[in-house]
């Protein structure tokens, strides 16, 4: 059985009379590419703020690797590496100098082999003496990544690690986490990109309100609450279809639930008196399983 | 302790790559107030016996230094991680409660041991300064720096904008050090001043201080030393309190 990177039992954390945490229990093994998805305020960065020992949960218990994080704050730290959702650097260091720094923070000392490996895989070599002050948005987000690995976590979380990045980091940063989960990292990743997550997670959390409304493997997920969908452009308008959503400019939807109904469709389209100019047909995705639980949780 | 030690050398790195602003300018208002007292009034006051109103200025002023400098290094650095964000970078890692406010008032002490060293070499160029009893000096400079570091923790904690940091510098931290026999002895005030005087233990560190260098002071070194040490233990902490619930940190 492989053993738990993260283990949650009963977080709740009150902020006033808001549930930011309503009692959340969770558990992701050593080795998954894990998403934690849920609208702004769903609880997401409270979550991963309360396993950072950046905020304290008023209740429940919260395990890194197996070691609490109030109780063996020492050993769960040093597990975990996090790049935080807010683009933070400090103004007074170069690249190099914020690496070393953090390396020092997390105990090690002499670790310019590692942060070279790392440098070089976020596409910061020539970066290293430049002062953080002087570095783009997209360089400074590359940083806190390569900060979050200094000291080689086995777990790393990474909250909305692409908010405003471009495509080309974006994708040369999958590249490198997913190399990282291939060595056997466990990743935990927050977006808002739902087509990152879909593509990305090998399992899928969704929040809302500080509770967990849907837990389950991507392709679960995508399965028990997606639809495909049918969409054709008709020469001239027909009376409305029972299925069928109006999409403007010709365009109807319908949701079907496999391939062999689209033949049962285009009858109906026929029979109603519809010629058909255009036809595009829709995979699942995420996203319509996202907006299916978070109206009906 | 790599943890501490490196957070350690942060801080101290932090100011030292801004020391044109962090100690140059201190030493310069200092030499300043110097020139422009000892002008004033060398001629005409005379505090201790044999001991001219420049000498008698310096110590205080060295002083002064020490502590508005270690106050102001720990709570500059805080208050600007936790605008900025940054301090997430230290409260991430496996670093104790106690490492934190250990690396930080160490950072504030040596800053604040920094300037004051600066303006005591400055002032040799205008008067000779005696060594009556180093020990004292080291003592006091120490202690009241690690107090004023400690408060500059809580201030920096404390604090959600830099108004609120900076009414705690001009309000209590500068009067404090103002009126605490920096430019005088306090037998030169009324009575009642004398008194409230003795409720300042700002007063304290600089006449213990003071103590170091001309071997005379307003009360005995040993009772400085007693209610600095005391006020230094109450603060720590309350410090070491705050952090250790994660106040204003750790949500």
């Amino acid at each position: 059985m492989t053993a738990a990177a993260i283990r949650i039992c009963g977080a709740t954390k009150r902020y006033g009379d808001l549930r930011a945490l309503d009692g959340v229990d969770l558990e992701i093994a050593e080795g998954e590419f894990f998403g934690l998805l849920g609208p702004n305020g769903a609880g997401k960065t409270t979550l991963i703020s309360a396993l950072a020992g950046l905020v304290r949960a008023d209740a429940g218990t919260l395990e890194v690797m197996g070691h609490d994080v109030v109780r063996d704050y020492r050993k769960a730290r040093q597990q975990l590496g996090v790049v935080p959702q807010e683009l933070v650097f400090d103004p007074f260091f170069t690249v190099r100098e914020a690496l070393r720094i953090q390396s020092g923070y997390f105990g090690i000392r002499n670790n310019d082999d590692w942060i070279d490996e790392i440098l070089a895989n976020l596409d910061l070599t020539a970066k290293a003496g430049a002062n953080m002050r002087s570095l783009s948005g997209g360089m400074k987000r590359r940083v806190l990544v390569a900060q979050a690995l200094v000291h080689r976590p086995p777990v790393i979380v990474l909250d909305e690690p692409t908010a405003g990045v471009d495509v080309e980091l974006r994708q040369g940063l999958w590249q490198f986490i997913r190399k990282l989960n291939g060595a056997g990292h466990t990743i935990v990743l927050t977006t808002h990109y739902l087509e990152e997550a879909e593509t990305l997670c090998g399992r899928i959390a969704m929040l809302k309100a500080g509770r967990i409304v849907a837990l389950d493997t991507t392709a679960n997920l995508l399965a028990r609450f997606a639809t495909h969908s049918l969409k054709l452009r008709l020469a001239q308008p027909v009376p409305a279809l029972p299925g069928s959503v109006s999409l403007g400019q010709g365009w109807l939807e319908f949701a079907i639930d496999r391939y062999d109904e689209v033949e049962g469709r285009l009858r109906q389209v026929r029979e109603a008196g519809g010629e058909v100019m255009e036809m595009k047909l829709g995979e699942p995705d995420l996203e319509k399983v996202f907006v299916g639980v978070m109206q009906s949780a | 302790m790599t943890g501490f030690r490196t957070l350690l050398y942060k801080e101290i790195l932090r100011f030292w790559k801004v020391s044109f602003q962090t100690v140059g300018a201190p030493v310069l208002t200092s030499v300043l107030y110097l020139m422009i007292f000892s002008h004033v009034l060398d001629k005409h006051v005379q505090v201790f016996d044999g001991v001219p109103y420049t000498s008698f200025l310096v110590p205080g002023l060295v002083m002064m230094s020490i502590l508005q400098n270690a106050f102001a290094n720990s709570s500059s650095s805080l208050i600007q991680s936790k605008i900025t964000g940054n301090l997430v970078f230290v409260l991430l890692p496996p670093i104790s409660y106690r490492e934190f406010y250990a690396a930080y008032v160490l950072a504030s002490m040596f800053r604040g041991a920094f300037v004051g060293l600066g303006v005591a070499l400055a002032s040799l160029i205008f008067v000779t300064l005696p060594l009556a009893a180093p020990g004292w000096i080291l003592a006091f400079a120490l202690v009241g720096g690690g107090i004023l570091g400690s408060l500059g923790v809580v201030a920096g904690i404390w604090a959600e904008k830099f108004d609120q940091l900076a009414g705690f510098q001009n309000f209590l931290i500068m009067p404090l050090t103002m009126l605490s026999g920096v430019f005088y002895s306090i037998h030169s005030l009324p009575d009642v001043w004398q008194t409230v005087s003795h409720f300042n233990p700002f007063f304290y560190m600089i006449d213990g201080f003071r103590y170091g260098f001309f071997g005379q002071s307003d009360v005995s070194p040993w009772r400085s030393l007693g209610i600095v040490v005391v006020c230094f233990a109450f603060v720590a902490g309350l410090t070491l309190n705050l952090l250790s619930r994660g106040y204003k940190l750790r949500g």
